[in-house]
């Protein structure tokens, strides 16, 4: 029977693909983006696994506002990304130092 | 059984499609893998009993979010491969990171789940007269309509950000603007000049 910590097993690895992502393509904003979107998925999961096993839907809400947040920070971070391609013609976020003084 | 099934399919899926989203070295294929993460993610839910949050899952990330990470993906002219560089440098410390990461989450879990927080199975107990989406729009009205319009005010935050960081007036473009167009008048359009005869005009001087 799966229960539980399956789910939770399953999100751990999907929050930790993320990371590892966020680690393993440091220069490739879009790929961070996209490591983020994992990550908060994972947290979905365990929001979803949690409240169905708990019998309480508050963490379905809650999962909603994530993925609410999830889509509005992919917008932005999308746009900044455009923005920053405009000035410098080039992604590559490692020496990003614009913002500095 | 069949339910077994499923999960380990979905499961064995998403993870594979989340490696590849992260190990890939075309973006393009990276957000193919993500829609594939999300969608079996969606199945998952399913399997949960959170039909809801799994169609939302579809339709905001596969339909929106994804679409947006490829229009970027291909819009912007980047090379690549060049982006790639450090990748084998910081594999080995990121695998580290990630494992000890994995451990103690997988720990956690277990033992959160062994101490009977997930006592009942799901499907069993609440297989009651109320469905997922009537049960989450009971309380999203009514006990979390605060935090829902909140959600919306991010929403159109971040749509206005959007708009606004992505937003340029090119010069020497042509627009039209409605003010002035309007307010335009006889003593503005016309101008009444007296050319000297046989001179000529040159068009710089008209305006």
């Amino acid at each position: 029977m799966i229960g539980l910590a399956h789910y939770l097993a399953v999100a751990a690895i999907l929050f930790t693909i993320g990371v590892f992502g966020i680690f393993v393509n440091r220069k490739n904003i879009i790929i961070i983006l996209m490591s983020v979107e994992l990550i908060l998925l994972a947290v979905n999961i365990n929001f979803v696994a949690f409240s169905t096993h708990l019998d309480d839907v508050a963490g379905q809400i809650m999962a909603m506002f994530v993925l609410t947040v999830a889509a509005a920070e992919a917008a932005v971070g999308l746009a900044i990304l455009v923005t920053f391609f405009r000035n410098r013609r080039d992604i590559a976020v490692d020496d990003a130092s614009v913002m500095k003084g | 059984m069949i339910a077994a099934i499923a999960f380990y399919v979905l499961a064995a899926v998403s993870v594979f499609a989340a490696l590849r989203v992260v190990l890939a070295s075309n973006p393009v294929h990276s957000v193919l893998w993500l829609i594939t993460a999300f969608f079996s993610a969606a199945g998952l839910f399913v399997l949960m009993g959170a039909e809801f949050l799994a169609m939302l899952l579809v339709v905001v990330y596969v339909g929106a979010v994804a679409v947006l990470f490829l229009f970027v993906v291909m819009m912007l002219d980047v090379d690549f491969v060049k982006l790639r560089e450090g990748f084998t440098r910081y594999m080995p410390f990121g695998a580290v990171v990630a494992c000890i990461l994995l451990v103690e989450m997988i720990l956690i879990s277990a033992a959160v789940a062994a101490r009977g927080a997930g006592a009942h199975a799901p499907g069993v107990q609440h297989a009651t007269d109320v469905t997922n989406v009537e049960a989450i729009g009971r309380v999203l009205y009514t006990d979390y309509v605060y935090i829902f319009q909140a959600a919306g005010l991010v929403l159109l935050v971040a749509m206005i950000g959007a708009i606004v960081l992505t937003l340029r007036h090119r010069p020497h473009v042509k627009r039209q603007d409605i003010h002035t167009q309007v307010t335009r008048d006889r003593k503005k359009a016309l101008a009444m000049t007296r050319p000297e005869t046989g001179a000529g005009v040159r068009p710089e001087d008209l305006v």
